[in-house]
């Protein structure tokens, strides 16, 4: 195990730092790495030494920040989050996914507009539509924070100018 | 004494020619040569290759001194096979205007003195969408989306019969075959009656000499679309027709934060917005009118 360290560490960085690509219903397309908090990831760096405490409880000391409004009456982070590898995310059937998945996991309970979102009508794709130009297709988790998905509200741009405004006058 | 009759019709010909030559050439001489240039420029449509590279060259060279760039002025045509159209899902627009000001910076619109937006974002109340007149675009809450409102953008609807190209007395405006409405802003008396004509208010005029500071210029540019313009003008949104015949997504699409607009080709039948199309509850503003937009609105069903 102490050997494979260095090695998996590359495996890794290597794996989160380019953006990886997506391969989803015979379709390729390149995803931006997935919006970690920085230096928390992987989460076995600290999860692997620590027992697993399935219970239902506030969490005082670590990811005390994380605020559970995601259907929270009846979830818990190990429904999402394998509990045995930590650094992968765990579907209904027990396959375990990498992050960079996550819509996998995402478009278990939301179909339909999984179903949307691999057309490209839910979400957003910036860059290129057609021809060989870059196109990235963004992730749930790039607008919907997973433990908190409804969009926060926000300050908006100015309004324009009203014709008598002297901003608008010579 | 040479023994010829002059008619009387033969006499006022040559003194009409003789005081035009007269009139004009004070008025010529007093204009430099690129004035006189500048004047005599032919139509977009009609110019052929030599020419539009030699007009190029030329803005090239004045918008360097202009605004110290090195612009790249496009003059790419349509390409085969294409039908632009929109698609805007209005139960996720929350009213936050990133799309308007990305398409100011992409664009190169005047910024103030007069501010000039191609994108205008309704207020309406909820359960009022119809009602146009009742809307809001002032609108200047602390933060979006407010309670029992929805947003409605409004911009050039890129209409398939467009009344603004039919009132246009000069052609200086017309319908590209990839569907989209342009101008050429050189050809453009200013006369506003594609203005008038519009029922989306969907073009804008410069009434002074554009205001677009240095350092925020876009120097991709192409000639119907987003190059800097002068007084007099009048402009539109083209889609960001320097983007789309790129095959790259338009600026404000790519600005929106929750992803409500989209953009396709709808001869394709695998883009998006023919996904739309198929799927979704879809409708175009003033559909009675008959301009047949290029501009679907739509709601997640």
């Amino acid at each position: 195990m102490q050997k494979n360290l260095p090695g998996l560490a590359i495996l890794l960085l290597f794996l989160f730092t380019i953006p990886s690509i997506a391969v989803e219903a015979g379709k390729d397309f390149s995803v931006p790495p997935p919006p970690f908090t920085e230096g928390i990831f992987p989460c076995s760096s600290c999860h692997a030494s620590m027992g697993t405490n399935r219970k239902k409880r506030e969490l005082k000391d670590e990811h005390a920040e994380i605020r559970m409004h995601h259907a929270e009456t009846m979830r818990w982070c190990l429904d999402c989050h394998d509990a045995k590898n930590r650094d992968k995310l765990r579907l209904y059937n027990g396959e375990l996914i990498n992050f960079t998945e996550s819509h996998r996991l995402c478009g278990e309970c939301h179909g339909n507009i999984y179903k949307d979102w691999r057309a490209g009508i839910h979400g957003k794709r910036t860059g290129y539509f057609m021809g060989p130009g870059k196109r990235t297709y963004l992730l749930c988790a790039h607008c919907h924070d997973p433990h908190e998905p409804k969009f926060k509200r926000m300050i908006p741009e100015p309004p324009p100018f009203r014709p008598t405004d002297r901003r608008n006058a010579k | 004494m040479p023994n010829k009759n002059y008619t009387r019709r033969e006499f006022i010909r040559n003194l009409s020619v003789t005081t035009l030559a007269g009139l004009a050439l004070p008025l010529l001489s007093s204009c430099s040569r690129e004035e006189v240039e500048d004047f005599l420029q032919k139509h977009y449509l009609e110019m052929n290759e030599d020419e539009k590279k030699q007009v190029i060259a030329k803005m090239e060279r004045r918008y360097f001194e202009q605004y110290g760039r090195k612009f790249q002025i496009s003059t790419k045509e349509a390409l085969p096979e294409t039908l632009w159209g929109y698609g805007l899902e209005l139960s996720r627009c929350i009213g936050c205007r990133r799309c308007v000001y990305a398409c100011v910076q992409e664009n190169n619109q005047s910024r103030y003195a007069r501010q000039l937006h191609w994108i205008r974002v309704l207020r309406l109340k909820r359960g009022n969408l119809i009602n146009l007149e009742d809307s809001e675009h002032y609108y200047a809450p602390e933060t979006v989306p407010e309670k029992g409102f929805v947003y409605l953008p409004v911009q050039c609807q890129q209409c398939q019969n467009p009344p603004c190209v039919k009132v246009c007395p000069i052609h200086a405006t017309w319908q590209e075959p990839d569907g989209i409405v342009v101008v050429d802003y050189n050809w453009c008396i200013g006369c506003r009656y594609c203005i008038a004509a519009c029922p989306y208010k969907g073009r804008v005029f410069n009434w002074s000499e554009p205001h677009l500071p240095k350092d925020e210029v876009n120097p991709n540019v192409h000639y119907l679309g987003n190059r800097p313009r002068m007084k007099c003008a009048v402009e539109k949104c083209t889609y960001c027709i320097q983007r789309v015949r790129e095959g790259r997504y338009p600026a404000c699409v790519e600005a929106c934060p929750t992803g409500a607009r989209k953009f396709g080709n709808l001869l394709d039948p695998k883009s998006e917005i023919r996904y739309i199309i198929e799927r979704k509850r879809v409708f175009r503003l003033k559909e009675d009118l008959n301009t047949e937009p290029k501009f679907y609105y739509f709601f997640e069903s």
